[in-house]
């Protein structure tokens, strides 16, 4: 394919779509050492993203302009009979080379793609450390919001009297003064349809009246434990658990949060409950165990 | 199957009215008017053919369904009326149906197990309602198993209904009685002032104003997810259009 441009204007064609290239490579390395930078030190999965993002945008746009500006178009119609030509062939690789050989910044681009290959080789290979060795789970039980007699209080801030819950009934809780949006903070209270009739002596002991809690955050990628089945006619229905929306797991509340079913690895944690003279649920001690996802260490800030 | 079933009381009751009718003895406190008595024996009569195999002669329930004492009016009006009553399998979800009994049989059956004690059916005032409340109670006790949008959705062993099909008043009867496994709200937890909020905002789901455009059926993120990945997979071939060249 032949050129119609003068050979000055067709040098600094070359010239910019080189310098464009060179630009999109250096921006996809700063794009991709700002994704390491962002997976070390926040825990901003949106900003994680959008980094390398642009890292993978910026290297097609530097293979756009290089494939249609820099990289020498030629077709090359393969003739027969003889199906390899040494001479063509090595015509072909010579052109190609000089093409190559002919790149005013050779230096300065190789030295950006090879920066760019780094840089998202990197963002790429970092994020491997939150496959561990973790211990699994999230913060200590106990510098949790929840000890031994912290108050329950609903979406609203009101306490809540044990007398609230008919059998059966549910509601999202918090600890009393504690920050909502804590992993820990969240939990379901929720009361047995036929009380704690059913339950072993050390279960009813943590669940008066057959009124239990167990953390929201599910134990297998964090989601909001927001589904309580409680059958009305237990010998046909299924038994009481919360289910997580995202993938199902299904915790047995009348064995301690025990996964049933689902991806779940472990069992919800259970927060052991009293009520206070005053007829307020109460927290008798801090959950059974860590609450949230099990992947990844929980950050406390 | 039900059908012979059925057909099968129905002879038998044919055959021994007298004795059936016998055996109904609703509570004079509860039932005022001879009108009403009779309408209670109406409706034995068809508990007997349609409702007594399951749950059992005198509605005292049995391992296969369960006792009616203290079920109510409420409970009657709801499954019959939704047509989640009579169930053709016992054991399997009760789902809305087309109702299987007219309306004057419906009558007679909830009198009849409303004669055996239980709540009235629930009154409910969706114009009375405040709209943002009741959208933040329905987000906080029923979004999790229903959607955001009441569009329904699934638990492990059953199915949260979609709520388009439901009145203003099933809506409080599901909320008071807590059918199959949905969990039960008495007006302690659940007000009827608060009731009447959230019948409103489901009553909104049923019209609500799309800004956006196309809701995909409001169930959440899978079909938009969904959408976003077919029109990135257009726009992709209109990027390789671009760069590309058809080869010869």
């Amino acid at each position: 394919m032949t050129d119609p441009r003068p050979p000055e204007e067709e040098r600094r064609s070359r010239d910019r779509a080189e310098l464009a290239t060179a630009a999109f490579l250096l921006v996809a390395a700063l794009a991709g050492v700002a994704a390491i930078v962002v997976y070390i030190v926040t825990d901003d999965t949106q900003a994680l993203g959008i980094s390398l993002g642009l890292a993978f945008l910026a290297v097609a746009g530097a293979m756009i302009v290089a494939g249609l500006r820099l990289y020498p178009a030629q077709k090359v119609v393969e003739e027969r009979p003889p199906a390899a030509d040494p001479p063509a062939e090595a015509a072909v690789e010579q052109e190609v080379g000089e093409a190559v050989g002919g790149l005013s910044r050779r230096k300065l681009l190789f030295g950006a793609a090879g920066a760019a290959g780094a840089a998202i080789g990197g963002a790429l290979i970092v994020p491997l450390g939150s496959l561990g060795p973790f211990e699994l789970g999230g913060p200590d039980p106990d510098d949790l919001p929840w000890k031994d007699g912290v108050r329950l209080v609903d979406d609203q801030g009101a306490l809540i009297p044990a007398d609230l819950l008919q059998q059966g009934a549910f509601i999202p809780a918090f600890p009393e003064g504690a920050d909502k949006r804590e992993l820990a903070s969240p939990v379901m209270v929720l009361r047995l349809p036929e009380g704690d009739d059913q339950l072993d002596p050390e279960q009813a002991a943590i669940a008066p009246r057959g009124i239990l809690a167990f953390s929201r955050i599910c134990t297998h990628a964090g989601c909001a434990i927001a589904l309580y089945r409680n059958p009305l006619f237990p010998p046909q229905a299924p038994s009481p658990a919360l289910v997580c929306p995202c993938h199902y797991s299904t915790f047995d509340v009348r064995q301690g949060g025990k996964v049933i079913f689902g991806p779940a690895g472990r069992d919800l944690p259970q927060l052991p409950l009293k009520i206070d003279d005053q007829g307020i649920l109460t927290a008798a001690g801090p959950l059974s165990g860590k609450p949230g996802p099990s992947y990844l260490t929980v950050r406390k800030t | 199957m039900r059908r012979l079933l059925i057909l099968a009381a129905a002879i038998g009751a044919c055959l021994v009215p007298a004795a059936a009718l016998g055996q109904a003895a609703p509570d004079p406190a509860v039932v005022a008017t001879g009108e009403e008595v009779m309408q209670v024996q109406a409706g034995r009569t068809l508990f007997l053919e349609g409702c007594a195999s399951c749950h059992g002669q005198n509605a005292e329930g049995t391992e296969r369904a369960p006792d009616l004492h203290g079920a109510g009016a409420q409970s009657a009006d709801f499954y019959l009326r939704t047509g989640r009553m009579p169930l053709a399998v016992p054991g399997e979800q009760p789902l809305r149906n087309p109702p299987e009994y007219s309306e004057d049989e419906i009558q007679a059956l909830v009198a009849y197990v409303g004669s055996l004690g239980g709540p009235p059916i629930p009154t409910v005032d969706p114009a009375a309602g405040n709209l943002s409340e009741g959208e933040r109670l329905f987000t906080l006790f029923c979004a999790g198993c229903h959607g955001k949008l009441a569009k329904g959705g699934v638990v492990t062993g059953a199915l949260a209904p979609s709520l388009d099909a439901a009145t203003p008043v099933q809506v409080a009867q599901a909320i008071r009685i807590g059918p199959f496994v949905m969990p039960p709200f008495d007006d302690k937890l659940i007000d009827q002032e608060e009731m009447n909020s959230i019948v409103a905002y489901v009553e909104k789901t049923k019209h609500a104003d799309n800004r956006g455009g196309w809701d995909m059926g409001g169930i959440g993120p899978v079909p938009e997810g969904m959408a976003a990945f077919f029109i990135g997979l257009v726009a992709l071939l209109v990027i390789s259009r671009l760069i590309g060249e058809r080869g010869s």
